[in-house]
């Protein structure tokens, strides 16, 4: 975040720059400006670690970053989501090699992904038109990443201190939530171990096309507490079907975004993608070292810090306060 | 014999005076690159503009002489928003739309614009940032215009998109003349033109528009952007394609690991 932040800044010095700096600089075509590639591939880099290690995609934190680094934030969105996909392959491979991925339930949370990334170009369109495109964005990060985060902080908290103390926590019942055993129709989901109606998955599916068309996340910190708690399903399950949604909703998305913003820029994905992808493996590797409450109670950390900045961003006096849009 | 000595005053005075009058000094121009490339190596650039002053008959006149040069890029429409303060956040309101606004505008001259040439004749050259027509539509106030034009100037002389530069034409004897603008790698892509200004006295005495920098993409950099622009579900496919075989790859190679 740090990095993200300070290279900010120094983008703007342009003249500035020393000759090291400058023998990293890469233009990007269609950004429409020079970046250095060592800031980009570092921070593809983090956040691949930090998908590796939660099985989250990380789009969450690319977009930002890059806004922050002075990306427009459309290409920001549009190439994160292209990134997100190369990050959750070898995660869905891993997955499926174990049986952790339920390929009836993915199916329909990808068809409801797909309505939601035609339905978030929409909006997104509309909200440009408006003028208030960063604003929803701002406030959606905000209030997503923040009810999350704390919701992960207070439960990781708990199971952390359960474990000093040496009490295991009581089992957690797994059920879904009554909301959802409501509606009609009911199909069976064998591994998730579920007899629910699709309508619920499509719902959570569409949700998250939306989010990842408008935010560039893969909305796998959405989808998998919404598995665990709304849909209830099985543990063993969640991370995999997960990351295969991601996979196919972001790819969706990129496609989306090629054929109506056209602000996908493969070489800013490419290098993203170098640092991710490595960062995905050495960030899997990590995680089986580490107790996974801690693990759980680090990515709050992250996912509030990430929270508290945008929301700090909305309040301060923007650095900003005059936009250009191209007619 | 008076009348022949008028006459042969004016004959002897009239030519030469009608020829101070029309000849003027002639602005010879160049530049240091007709064509810049965008390439992945592409991080701005430099451009030296420069001339010389041919006055009539080589002489040099009295007094100052002052160069002023202008280098613009293509104009754009463009909406400018305002944030302002509403419940707490900040959040766009208000918006004006200025209908030919230069993506890229950068003036140097050798002495301050204000000590140079009066009000009128900077309106008319559009000579220095606080001068530039915008054009903007709609029905506004001037307070409120006012403060979009300075905000959305602010904005991209920060960028490196707007630059005056007083004081940066160097002179040499009155004659030649040299002037170095920096052109930033987030400039859009078409042709600039340099205008140079001769001025004397607070009026512009002759100008001259005629040289050209295109600035393009060339390379890869022009292959991306057109398959990006006119086969967006080619360019789609490929950006997907890529990102799974990169995943892919790093999966492979660190479980060999």
């Amino acid at each position: 975040m740090a990095l993200g932040l300070e290279a900010g800044r120094h983008s703007r010095g342009v003249q500035g720059k020393g000759d090291t700096a400058r023998a990293m600089e890469i233009y990007l075509p269609i950004a429409g400006l020079s970046v250095n590639v060592l800031v980009i591939i570092l921070l593809g880099a983090a956040v691949g670690m930090l998908s590796g290690m939660f099985g989250v995609g990380g789009g969450f934190l690319t977009t930002p970053l890059l806004i922050f680094y002075g990306i427009p934030p459309m290409v920001a969105a549009a190439s994160a989501s292209t990134q997100v996909t190369g990050a959750s392959v070898s995660g869905v491979f891993a997955h499926m090699k174990r049986g952790g991925v339920d390929f009836h339930m993915g199916a329909v949370l990808v068809v409801g992904g797909f309505i939601g990334t035609l339905f978030g170009a929409v909006l997104f369109e509309l909200l440009e038109a408006w003028g208030q495109i960063d604003t929803v964005i701002s406030i959606l990060y905000v209030v997503m990443l923040g009810s999350i985060g704390g919701m992960m902080m207070r439960e990781s908290l708990t199971a952390v201190l359960a474990s000093r103390e040496g009490k295991p926590l009581p089992p957690a019942k797994r059920r879904h939530h009554p909301l959802v055993a409501n509606l009609p129709l009911r199909w069976r989901f064998y591994r998730s171990g579920l007899y629910i109606s699709p309508i619920a998955p499509l719902l959570l599916g569409f949700v998250t096309g939306i989010l990842t068309m408008l935010l560039g996340v893969g909305g796998g910190f959405i989808m998998v507490p919404a598995m665990l708690y709304i849909l209830g399903m099985s543990a063993n399950v969640v991370v995999g079907t997960s990351l295969f949604q991601i996979l196919f909703v972001t790819m969706s998305s990129t496609m989306v975004h090629s054929l109506t913003t056209k602000a996908v820029d493969i070489v800013l994905a490419v290098f993203l993608l170098i640092g991710s992808v490595t960062g995905a493996q050495i960030g899997a590797r990590l995680a089986q070292r580490m107790k996974p409450e801690y693990l759980r109670l680090f990515l709050a950390g992250v996912v509030l810090l990430v929270a508290i900045r945008m929301a700090l961003g909305l309040g301060w006096r923007p650095d900003e306060i005059y936009t250009v849009q191209l007619l | 014999m008076m009348l022949r000595l008028i006459l042969a005053a004016l004959i002897a005075f009239w030519p030469t005076q009608g020829f101070a009058q029309t000849a003027l000094p002639k602005l010879v121009t160049d530049v240091s690159q007709r064509e810049i490339n965008i390439q992945s190596r592409f991080t701005g650039e430099t451009l030296t503009l420069f001339g010389a002053i041919i006055y009539p008959r080589g002489v040099i006149p009295e007094g100052d002489v002052d160069v002023a040069v202008v280098l613009r890029g293509p104009t754009e429409p463009v909406t400018v928003r305002e944030k302002q303060r509403v419940a707490g956040i900040w959040i766009n309101v208000d918006s004006i739309d200025f209908r030919s606004a230069p993506t890229y505008y950068a003036i140097a001259s050798s002495r301050p614009l204000d000590k140079i040439v009066d009000a009128k004749t900077a309106a008319i050259y559009e000579l220095g940032l606080n001068r530039l027509q915008l054009s903007p539509t709609g029905e506004i106030d001037s307070a409120e215009l006012g403060r979009f034009r300075t905000g959305f100037v602010d904005l991209n002389r920060r960028d490196g998109l707007y630059e005056e530069a007083p004081g940066t034409v160097a002179m040499t004897d009155q004659v030649l003349w040299r002037a170095r603008l920096a052109i930033p790698s987030s400039v859009v892509e078409g042709d600039y033109v340099a205008e140079t200004l001769l001025i004397r006295n607070g009026r512009v005495i002759v100008a001259n528009d005629n040289v050209t920098v295109t600035i393009r993409k060339t390379g890869f950099e022009r292959f991306i952007t057109l398959l990006a622009q006119n086969y967006s579900l080619f360019y789609g496919a490929m950006a997907v394609m890529i990102s799974l075989l990169l995943g892919w790859i790093a999966g492979m190679a660190f479980n060999r690991l």
